[in-house]
């Protein structure tokens, strides 16, 4: 185990995101004796329930009842323990949000929310369950921290650094096919902070999830192209790194978004109102779903279908390199 | 009238139809939730081609008799009824779950044609259907109700509020169907949350309710009959069923929940539920 780390994995690029996770919240069980785990009929799906082999005494199946799950996690935190709470995304988020909301971020309990089959992840099941609404709903509920990762390492990271992180935390995880971004896991990830995945000046592109993928694969096609586009893994949607975005307003001056998520509501939105409140125009585009529930298909057909796969954000870039930008000497002041 | 023997056979021999081509389906789209599909077949079938009034010609009728599938994840075995029964084109099922097909694992209702509801998400489909049949009352139609839902799905405390309220307002025109194959995803239901005794719960609600074998015709024809003579309060029939019903390397194995099927497996399923059927039908 590297220094400083509470968790390790063999062949992390091989697991997907949710198998990661349950390795971690074992380790993590060794820790904090005060860890339970709660799950409503997903424990094989979400990757809970290798925590529940390993602790069953810490582990409660609650059967197909989510709002209860998430009354009963605040309950379990008001009597002293550090529940952490796993289901599918769209249950969480939509299901049963008052509960999250109520129950939860509004009494600011110590409870750490794991979703996953986020976003378009479950892409054949249907809109029934996928979900593009998540950011837009836990962003809105004061004292929630909200975490999407890159990568099935990332993930393992937001794992470990939401159980030292007060309050409630909403961590989005997808299925998680595709390749990791990250090799190893001590690239300095925390909470807040933003990851510069490469440096550029042209154009910046802000992602979370599995756009930081397809933002990185996008910005090695536009190098080839000879532009210089930088790539932002935006992996905590709130609180939001607004250094990292007014720092990529000033150096490029044209920002695109990427999120698997409807463009309503989420990391753009985010983004978005960050660099009007900075007083700082930019050329901006917001990649994501568009204000429209998911066809059904595989994952990866669906982000081509909505043009945020690399093919789409290029295609995105250069509408923006073709916009003239005035350049503007008083700039620095307008703020 | 009770099903004749000759009824029950044609009955019979559609329920192999629909197993066959759950199986064939669950092959051509990398997987589908198999296992409930299977065990609801049999009051899918008694319903659809004995019991609906409904024309899959004019799926739009406004007095057609509905039918929500609360546990959509049997969808891949409603759609292979549906399409069967007339409502579209078989051949659209080869491309279930593909990318932009209308169909995927839970079906919805603006594509998919004899599909009165989006399901998906346990826990809706009874509200819906307690709001089909209260709303047949308030505009003075005749068309009945009938949704299915899972046992695990019983865990949803939205089962219980639509529940009351049928009860309260005593909806004959409402009959509810819980398949009862005593499994969930994690396991069987009774070791996750108790759900017993069901009838008793639903009878504590104002609920009429009837316990049957839900692969058995005969039963499942004279219960929809007495639901449908019951009045002053809907009605609920637990169909005591086998998840994965007619192939054997599935019944009763909580990990054919969901699951795919190479040509192998495939093969192997369809002479499994071909001998079922064989010895069924003599
Ligand atoms: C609200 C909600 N929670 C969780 C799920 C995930 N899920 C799909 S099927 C299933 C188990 C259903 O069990 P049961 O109702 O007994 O159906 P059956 O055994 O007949 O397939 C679960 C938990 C879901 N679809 N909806």
């Amino acid at each position: 185990m590297a220094e400083g780390m509470t968790w390790s994995v063999t062949d992390g690029d091989k697991l997907t995101q949710a198998e990661i996770y349950g390795e971690v919240l074992s380790q993590l069980g060794d820790r904090y004796p005060d860890l339970v785990a709660i799950t409503a009929d997903l424990a094989s799906s979400t990757k809970i329930g290798r925590f529940g082999k390993k602790f069953p005494d810490r582990f409660i199946n609650v059967g197909i009842a989510e709002n209860s799950m998430f009354g009963m996690a605040a309950g379990l935190a008001q009597a002293g323990l550090r529940p952490v709470v796993s289901t599918f995304a769209a249950f969480t988020a939509l299901r049963s949000a008052e509960q999250v909301r109520t129950d939860i971020c509004y009494q600011n309990l110590n409870v750490k929310i794991i979703s996953t089959h986020a976003g378009i992840s479950f892409g054949q099941a249907g809109s029934t369950h996928h979900c593009t609404e998540d950011l837009a709903v836990m962003r809105s509920f004061a004292n929630m921290t909200v975490i999407v990762p890159a990568d099935g390492i990332e993930t393992g990271n937001a794992v470990a650094a939401a159980m030292e992180w007060p309050g409630p935390v909403y961590i989005r995880v997808g299925r998680g096919f595709e390749p990791p971004v990250n090799k190893t896991q001590d690239y300095g990830f925390a909470i807040g902070r933003a990851i510069t995945m490469r440096e550029g000046t042209d154009l910046a592109i802000i992602a979370c999830g599995v756009g930081v993928l397809q933002a990185v694969r996008a910005a090695e096609i536009l190098k080839a192209q000879g532009l210089s586009v930088r790539v932002i893994n935006m992996h905590t949607v709130k609180p939001i790194d607004r250094d990292a975005i007014i720092e990529a307003v000033k150096d490029t001056r044209r920002i695109v978004t990427v999120e698997e998520h409807n463009v309503v509501g989420g990391l753009g939105s985010a983004v978005a109102e960050v660099i009007v409140e900075s007083g700082r125009a930019c050329a901006f585009r917001r990649l994501g779903v568009p204000d429209c529930y998911s066809i059904v298909g595989y994952p990866e057909d669906l982000y081509h279908h909505y043009r945020f796969d690399a093919d789409g954000i290029v295609e995105t870039v250069g509408e923006l390199m073709r916009l003239e930008i005035e350049e503007d000497e008083d700039w620095e002041d307008e703020a | 009238m009770p099903l004749t023997r000759e009824e029950i056979r044609g009955l019979t021999k559609k329920a192999w139809d629909i197993r066959r081509a759950i199986i064939e389906t669950t092959f051509t789209c990398g997987g589908s939730h198999i296992g409930g599909s299977l065990s609801q077949t049999d009051v899918l079938v008694a319903l659809y081609y004995r019991y609906l009034n409904i024309d899959p010609a004019r799926p739009g009728w406004e007095d057609r008799d509905r039918f929500i599938l609360s546990k959509g994840h049997g969808g891949i075995g409603w759609a292979s009824v549906l399409g069967d029964r007339g409502y579209f084109d078989k051949a659209l099922l080869k491309d279930f779950n593909k990318t932009g097909s209308p169909f995927g694992m839970h079906l919805d209702s603006l594509k998919v044609k004899g599909c009165d509801a989006s399901t998906g998400s346990l826990g809706h489909g009874l509200a819906i259907a307690v709001g089909l049949a209260i709303g047949a009352r308030l505009t003075g139609k005749g068309f009945r109700t009938y949704v299915m839902m899972g046992d695990g799905e019983l865990c949803e405390g939205t089962i219980w509020e639509a529940a009351i309220l049928a009860g309260h307002r005593k909806l004959d025109n409402l009959t509810a169907f819980v398949d009862r194959n005593g499994l969930m995803i994690d396991g069987p239901t009774e070791q996750i949350t108790t759900l017993e005794p069901i009838d008793e719960k639903f009878k504590a609600f104002g609920w009429e309710a009837l316990t049957i074998d839900g692969h058995d015709f005969a039963q499942i024809g004279e219960a929809i009959e007495q639901a449908q003579a019951v009045r002053g309060k809907p009605c609920v029939i637990i169909c005591k069923t086998v998840k994965g019903k007619g192939v054997d390397l599935m019944e009763n194995k909580a990990p054919w929940h969901y699951g795919g099927l190479n040509s192998d497996l495939r093969d192997q399923a369809l002479a499994s539920v071909d001998r079922h059927y064989r010895e069924l039908l003599g």
